[in-house]
């Protein structure tokens, strides 16, 4: 069940290269098990975070300080596209993540972003790379505020930017909702729907017994 | 006055409608959930935790692909990919969900053979805890990619909450000049809108190259929708759909079948249907296609030169590709043909069907991969490495220094141990050449199954038009 979000005032890193993938995010070997939840926050990107002798990668923003403390990341275009794990998610989540402000996303890492309490912001591309630079004059001292109900952001020196979120996302990230409760309680409906489309697609229902 | 014109995608999903949520965000009706080794015992365990049992078990397939070795045997499966299997054997079979088991008919990777036995249908909601779920938009199905929640989601409710995509249709028309396949159209259309290009979309591809397409090149081309940023991609189902399901295990049959015919035929987009974004690609301009970089959108013609950073103004797409080919170890400006290669990996989602093998063995027959490449051949299912090997396509392999191996996702991914060495180079007939995604440090390129059999010949990148018959 989702944490619930509201506010966040927190050090934020700017990873600004396009096309960081899930991949990247959490490499797959990481991933392999059914009790892997809490194992992944030392992993999360783990080709960019550690030498090929296992060493932190001192270039590697989130290996300096005070960007070790981020709970909020600043990303280039495309990020988290790839793969629908949502360990990518999880391993965020472990190492502090609360929060991504990016001018896209991909769709699968989006949607998962949500279902574990994580907002994901879309701005345009001309905000992202101001909040990063921002952030960057601060040497990263200076926190990001994020205020979900009121739908805006405050960079380091005091801009406020405002951004639009699927009002029902908001809902749901606001009081932590849990999809799953929500939907059992219309299991009435399924069930009416599934007896009426036997009826009009049978070969949808009865595909074993044809078998 | 007729009724509004609708695309492909809206009457799909209009017909699976529960309950509205909001204004653009429906309950939706999922037909048919796929679960793999990775993550479908997982959720099974998820589900128990919370008290809860499988909704619709009937409409629930389950089968092992990718943490399982590939070898003979399926030796060296890891200890924790046998206790992923293990798993998966004992909750699918509690709850009362079809396991398709390693070594039996119907195993495989789960975008070969949800087609391949009849369960993907046209106008069906299709849904897998994988990204690659796309694929089985190419018989007209509406099929994507999850999370682990909502696959608990799913589990729990045979249902998913989803917000209606917009829709871009990409035509494809013309002919395919010798050499080019639908792996190379897809390549080249990622190259040509990026791999954001599609991101928010349902992609619908039409025009004459698809209408003339075999089935199997459609699995292809939707397979890729997601390195195009679009987790849906869809093509309208024809003649040829209906013939390649007709008799497949799990279709309808007889009067069944005459019903879903009729119902499918209703489906394709109405001439006027409106979409928010088109685009069109001139088939006939396009060659076989590879990739130099770590994203794929990172592609080439075969004729092409590896790009220079130096060439290119913008600060942020030249330090990216100054950072791809850093990775790749390529030299900015050099040919992309003639690069040495280590491995050769034929097989994947993308292109592991009996008609990518064919194409891959009409390159080897009679010929030797070159010394110091390491070949592999991983056929998509048990089915597909039967009817091979009923073929001999297994010996035209073997007897060209390919190694035969036994379905599963393998060095696609590499979640079964399967890897290319650190620092070595592979062509990959698979769908992602990202930073580590063959092995740490792996540099992969992405290219068709022809060209990636060319490769292993040549023993670097090559043009498999020259090689031809």
């Amino acid at each position: 069940m989702p944490q619930p979000f509201n506010k966040l005032s927190a050090i934020a890193a700017p990873i600004m290269r396009s096309n960081i993938d899930t991949d990247v995010i959490i490499r797959i070997e990481r991933l392999v098990g059914n009790s892997i939840r809490g194992t992944l926050g030392k992993w999360a990107f783990g080709s960019l975070r550690y030498l090929p002798d296992g060493s932190e990668n001192p270039a590697f923003v989130l290996n300096r300080e005070p960007y070790r403390q981020a709970e909020i990341l600043v990303t280039g275009p495309n990020f988290g596209c790839g793969s629908s794990r949502e360990g990518a998610v999880w391993s965020l989540q472990e190492m502090g993540i609360r929060a991504i402000i990016g001018s896209g996303f991909g769709d699968i890492f989006f949607a998962n972003c949500f279902q574990n309490g994580i907002l994901p912001i879309v701005v345009e591309k001309e905000i992202v790379d101001l909040l990063a630079a921002d952030v960057e004059a601060t040497q990263g001292a200076g926190r990001v505020s994020i205020d979900l109900e009121a739908q805006t952001i405050l960079s380091p020196s005091g801009k406020h930017y405002a951004f639009e979120i699927d009002p029902r996302r908001r809902e749901g990230l606001l009081q932590g909702l849990d999809e799953v409760a929500l939907t059992l309680q219309r299991d009435q409906q399924i069930r009416d729907f599934q007896t009426a489309d036997k009826a009009a697609r049978p070969w949808i229902h009865f595909a074993r017994k044809m078998a | 006055m007729g009724k509004p014109a609708r695309t492909l995608l809206a009457k799909i999903w209009d017909q699976h409608i529960i309950a509205r949520i909001s204004e653009d965000t429906d309950l939706l009706h999922v037909d048919r959930h796929l679960l793999h080794d990775l993550g479908g015992s997982r959720g099974l365990l998820d589900l128990k935790s919370r008290g809860l049992k499988v909704h619709s078990p009937e409409l629930t397939f389950a089968t092992p692909d990718h943490a399982i070795s590939t070898a003979q045997r399926r030796e060296g499966t890891s200890k924790i990919g046998q206790e992923l299997l293990a798993s998966l054997r004992v909750e699918t079979s509690a709850s009362g969900i079809q396991l398709f088991d390693i070594d039996q008919p119907g195993q495989g990777i789960v975008h070969v053979i949800g087609p391949e036995l009849g369960l993907s249908l046209p106008g069906s909601i299709i849904v897998c805890g994988d990204s690659h779920t796309c694929t089985h938009g190419g018989l007209g199905a509406l099929a994507f990619g999850i999370g682990s929640s909502e696959l608990t989601h799913v589990l729990a409710t045979q249902a998913l909450i989803q917000r209606r995509p917009k829709t871009m249709r990409v035509r494809f028309e013309g002919r395919l000049a010798l050499g080019v396949t639908a792996k190379d159209l897809i390549l080249a259309l990622i190259g040509h809108i990026g791999a954001a290009g599609g991101t928010g979309y349902a992609v619908e591809y039409a025009g004459s190259a698809i209408r003339d397409m075999p089935i199997e090149g459609r699995l292809t081309i939707c397979n890729l929708s997601i390195e195009l940023g679009a987790k849906m991609g869809m093509v309208a189902p024809d003649e040829k759909t209906f013939e390649y399901l007709h008799g497949r295990q799990y279709a309808p049959r007889e009067e069944l079948w005459e019903q879903a015919v009729k119902a499918w035929r209703q489906l394709p987009s109405d001439a006027d249907a409106v979409f928010d974004e088109e685009v069109v690609i001139d088939v006939e301009k396009i060659i076989p296609q590879v990739t130099w970089g770590i994203s794929p959108e990172h592609v080439i013609g075969v004729d092409g030169r590896i790009p220079d950073p130096q060439s290119v103004d913008d600060p942020a797409r030249r330090a990216s590709i100054e950072t791809a080919l850093d990775y790749m170890g390529l030299k900015p400006g050099a040919p992309i043909a003639g690069t040495p290669v280590d491995w050769v990996f034929i097989g994947s989602c993308t292109n592991s069907r009996l008609s990518d093998l064919r194409a891959a063995a009409e390159i080897a027959r009679g010929r030797k991969v070159a010394p110091g490449v390491r070949a592999w051949v991983v056929p998509g299912s048990e089915n597909v490495k039967r009817q091979a090997v009923a073929e001999g396509l297994d010996r035209v392999f073997s007897e060209a220094g390919f190694e035969w191996r036994e379905p599963g996702c393998s060095m696609c991914l590499a979640a079964n141990g399967e890897t290319v060495g650190p620092g070595q180079r592979s062509v990959s007939t698979s769908n992602r050449n990202f930073v580590g995604r063959q092995g740490p440090r792996a540099r992969t390129h992405l290219a068709s199954p022809a060209s990636a059999a060319a490769a292993a010949i040549a023993g670097a990148i090559a043009d498999v038009r020259t090689m031809g018959r």
